[in-house]
């Protein structure tokens, strides 16, 4: 019986001692030499930022990277900034596009490596403000490449009633809209939620939505509760929402460019817009797995993928301000960078990029504001 | 029993209500393969041929078809080797945990595929293992297993042991006995589980999902994905068709297996 | 005379071989389990144990990462919290609306295919019935789609909207009637199956006994079947409950546990994960040993 009961305990010992190793890899240093390629390279992409001619015949930047370079290009599309981070923690991936909520968590898990900028020359090109960010670096040192930035736009149906630019319409159970809103499926939208509070309850003191007290954050969830009854569509893949607009069944959401510019195409009424107190928006980063089986191609991609042609088609594209200042001369529309943009300071004053909210208020108070599981628990409860 | 013609009636009109209901949906892909636009909504706006007439130079769609037949034919294979051995010990033999080793061996089926999929992906994730090939043949064939063995099991307890007794009486041995008379009448249910086995790895979407890597998508993988790639989705339409067509003959067999041997023998 | 020889050889050997595994029985037996056991328990069942006790780790707050701390925690949020308590009833009660729906059509369908259809058309309508099984399950679950599709004021519905002017839009009712559809087959084929073996003798000696069809139907034949029908109620229970693509494809903004495992597993939280499946595990094994009790496993 002895015999039995120790050899059960140490069986049990080893189980739990199996199930609690395998932690965080440390990241190693950043790659010195550029060897040649690998043969492959594994993406893991928003949707529209890695288009081999699959959604549209004349919209490929993959095939030209790939016959340059012999690097057959895989892509993961990773629906959430979630996904992408937990895609990269399998590591099964060379390379991905990750916005900044997803940057911060990746460098602190050690699945990103540091990038070695000076084997990507096309690096000297990009614009200097987004060189070296809190997102996207760490103590100086740099970790992945600026691919573009944007604003998370409010898409409408244009034949439902007078162009909407408020977010109120998205929250306030008498919007015109009520019954047809599409909301992004993502704990992040909980800071679209504290950008409504800012404009409708100032007094919450919310000076930044990812900096959220508990009872601020209470307040945005119980936003969200009473948003609710008015939402249609939560939507984490864009075909969804796509399909949605060319159907009509939904008429006002939270949505990206390259949407609405695919819906318009298959015929869908819509337009888009920036909601006047302002929006919450991306400035997304090329960052390398610290896992990368394909270490070279990955880097011959992060150089490709932000040279000043691709770089200014999958701004087009996708519908977002390009990261090569060299860009801008190169869009098919000559006012592209304009439009979206790409230079202009004051209209970025507004939009506040996806970050990584953390217990140590990111707007400097001295009081604990709600970490990113908890914003994750909380969705989770909501959409249950 | 005594049916009264209006129950019989009725049963008959539901029996066939109930098939077109089923074929509603397929008759509705077959039709969307035809269409004109790369949506699926209805009523279809247009007719078109083109997917039908360029489908075979959709990269993806070859591979995937390539790597789901050959991971289907891997699995059924290891799931026709082990399911079968395991039917023949839980039948032939009475040992030690052998309801507890029924009991777990329904499992794969039993517990949802989401389950199985998170289990067997966090086990290679800890382990530091590669998710790609080998991971999902490590999952496939679990459930396969179970298939395999549903069938082989059910068939052997309908075989008589008077038949088995009476060749030893005769004078062959065990092997003999296998391949002269166990096997004859056992060999087409191993058959019919293969090729369920094979149809539900070849269908199955959830474990594998959990399971697979980087570069290796199945069919049903290619399907899903593909709905996020509007210009390759009506080419989805084209392969359900295809797929369907040519599974009619494979059902038909799979049933024709299952039957049980002529009942004169059992 | 050589090839005399290696044939006899041979059949000294297997004759001997044959001899030694009946001497030895539980070797024969070993032999055959030692492959399927090493894949059942130590694969599956290992990764299984492997999940439940991952659900008792801790996470890194900031990098989503599974810590080696020993928490309740997890548990403690998945059985408590009241949001989750409703997930998990509603998807029990999809499940069961899902199997009831499979069993009250199987039961007619198997019924006038086993006894009532004439002999030649028995196989075509059998086949007929699992034929879908190898359509595809998201095939047929965007196919559903295409036919809920509501629609609006501002663009095309689909089939239902167009034909018959009404849908139930994407939903519960558009997630337990697509599931009832994809499941029937796996209902259906124990119970038709039952249906065969029903001894004709029981059913004779019931109505010379007097009881009318309805009286026979019920108090004979469906205690007979009830191992079949449980056997079939176990992939419909099963595969119901667990499903989160379905939900996703018609389902709107509804959600089931599969769904929230799915969307926990990529927060990251896999200890949270983890925690979640120990919902579906524990009502299945529950729902199995019920079965059992039933007889399914005898007739699976």
């Amino acid at each position: 019986m002895k015999f039995v009961k120790r050899n059960l305990t140490l069986a049990c010992a080893g189980v739990l001692a199996l199930a609690a190793c395998g932690g965080g890899d440390s990241g190693s240093g950043s790659m010195d030499k550029l060897g040649d390629g690998e043969g492959a390279v594994n993406l893991v992409a928003w949707a529209g930022y890695v288009e081999d001619g699959s959604t549209d015949p004349a919209v490929d930047w993959v095939t030209g990277f790939e016959a340059e370079t012999g690097c057959q290009v895989n892509v993961k599309i990773g629906n959430t900034s979630d996904e992408m981070v937990e895609l990269m923690q399998s590591g099964e991936y060379d390379a991905v596009s990750a916005s900044g909520d997803a940057t911060l968590r990746l460098i602190a898990g050690g699945d990103v490596a540091p990038v070695n900028t000076d084997l990507i020359p096309n690096y000297a090109d990009v614009f200097d403000d987004l060189k070296n960010k809190l997102w996207n670096s760490k103590d100086g040192v740099a970790y992945g490449v600026p691919h573009g930035r944007g604003a998370n736009v409010l898409v409408y149906n244009t034949e439902a009633g007078a162009a909407p630019d408020s977010i109120t319409d998205m929250f306030e159970s008498d919007s015109p809209y009520a019954g047809k809103i599409s909301v992004y499926d993502s704990p992040i939208y909980i800071a679209d939620a504290a950008i409504y509070l800012m404009a409708t309850q100032p007094d919450l003191g919310i000076t930044n939505p990812y900096a959220l007290d508990q009872k601020q954050f209470d307040a945005a969830i119980a936003a969200l509760e009473s948003q609710k009854s008015i939402v249609s569509q939560y939507w984490a893949l864009y075909t969804d929402q796509q399909a949605s607009l060319e159907a009509g069944s939904v008429t006002l959401g939270t949505s990206w460019q390259v949407i609405v510019n695919l819906a318009t195409a298959n015929g869908a009424k819509i337009a888009a817009t920036k909601t006047k107190e302002g929006a919450t928006g991306w400035s997304d980063t090329w960052m390398i797995s610290s896992k990368a089986k394909h270490p070279n191609c990955a880097y011959m991609w992060l150089n490709h993928i932000i040279s000043p042609q691709a770089n200014a088609a999958v701004a087009e594209w996708f519908g977002e301000a390009p990261s090569n200042s060299k860009s801008c001369e190169l869009t098919a529309d000559k006012n592209h960078c304009t439009t979206y943009h790409a230079g202009e300071t004051d209209y970025w004053s507004d939009v506040w990029y996806w970050t990584t909210p953390t217990a140590e208020c990111l707007d400097g108070r001295e009081v604990e504001c709600v970490p990113y599981t908890e914003w994750v628990n909380a969705w989770n409860k909501l959409r249950a | 029993m005594q049916i009264t013609r209006r129950s019989q009636l009725a049963l008959r009109v539901a029996t066939y209500a109930v098939l077109v209901f089923l074929y509603l949906p397929l008759v509705l892909i077959f039709i969307l393969s035809f269409n004109n636009t790369n949506s699926l909504t209805w009523p279809p706006q247009g007719f078109s041929t083109r997917w039908w007439s360029t489908f075979l130079d959709v990269e993806s769609a070859r591979e995937a078809l390539i790597s789901s037949t050959r991971l289907a034919l891997i699995a059924m294979t290891i799931s026709v080797v082990l399911g079968s051995m395991l039917s023949f010990a839980l039948q032939r033999f009475e040992f030690f945990g052998k309801n507890s080793l029924s009991f777990l061996a329904v499992l794969p089926i039993a517990l949802p595929g989401i389950v199985t999929g998170v289990a067997l992906r966090n086990t290679f994730v800890r382990f530091g293992l590669d998710l790609g090939f080998v991971s999902v043949i490590a999952g496939h064939t679990t459930f396969c297993i179970v298939v395999v063995h549903n069938n082989v099991v059910a068939r052997l307890r309908r075989i008589s042991p008077n038949l088995r007794e009476a060749s030893a009486d005769l004078g062959a041995n065990s092997l003999q006995t296998f391949r002269l008379i166990t096997w004859p009448l056992v060999r087409s249910s191993v058959f019919a589980g293969a090729i369920l086995a094979f149809a539900l790895s070849f269908d199955e979407v959830v474990v594998t999902t959990f399971t697979a890597g980087a570069g290796f998508q199945t069919l049903p993988q290619w399907i899903l994905n593909n709905f996020s790639r509007p210009n390759v989705l009506p080419y989805v339409t084209v392969v359900a068709t295809i797929v369907m067509v040519i599974s009619l003959p494979i059902a038909w067999l799979a049933q024709r297996l299952s039957d049980p041997p002529n009942d004169k023998l059992v | 005379m050589s090839s005399v020889n290696s044939n006899n050889r041979a059949k000294r050997t297997s004759s001997s071989l044959s001899r030694f595994v009946q001497k030895h029985p539980r070797l024969g037996l070993g032999a055959l389990l030692s492959g399927p056991i090493l894949w059942l328990l130590v694969v599956y069942v290992g990764s299984l144990v492997l999940l439940v006790v991952s659900a008792f780790f801790g996470l890194d707050e900031f990098t989503g990462k599974a810590t080696s701390e020993l928490t309740l925690r997890n548990l403690d949020e998945v059985v408590t919290e009241n949001a989750y308590q409703m997930l998990v009833l509603r998807s029990i009660g999809i499940a069961s609306a899902v199997t009831l729906i499979c069993f009250a059509f199987s039961m007619p369908v198997g019924f006038y295919i086993s006894k009532l259809a004439k002999s030649w058309t028995k196989r075509g309508l059998v086949v007929a019935i699992l034929l879908p099984l190898w359509a595809g399950y998201l095939v047929k679950a965007f196919a559903l789609r295409a036919i809920f599709e509501p629609g609006s004021e501002f663009g095309t519905g689909g089939f239902l909207k167009n034909t018959i002017g009404w849908s139930p839009g994407f939903g519960y009712l558009a997630v337990i009637i697509t599931l009832a559809y994809l499941w029937f087959p796996y209902m259906f084929l124990p119970i038709y199956a039952g249906f065969e073996r029903l001894p004709e003798s029981l059913i004779d000696a019931s109505s010379d006994l007097g009881a009318g069809s309805i009286r026979t139907f019920f108090s004979v034949m469906m205690p007979i079947l009830v191992p079949s029908i449980a056997a079939g109620s176990i992939f419909t229970f099963s595969l119901s409950l667990g499903d989160y693509i379905t939900v996703k494809i018609v389902g709107g903004k509804s959600q089931m546990i599969g769904n929230i495992i799915e969307r926990t597993l990529l927060a990251p939280n896999q200890p949270l994960a983890a925690a979640f499946t120990l919902w579906p595990i524990s009502i299945m094994v529950v729902y199995l040993l019920v079965m059992a009790r039933l007889g399914a496993f005898k007739n699976l």
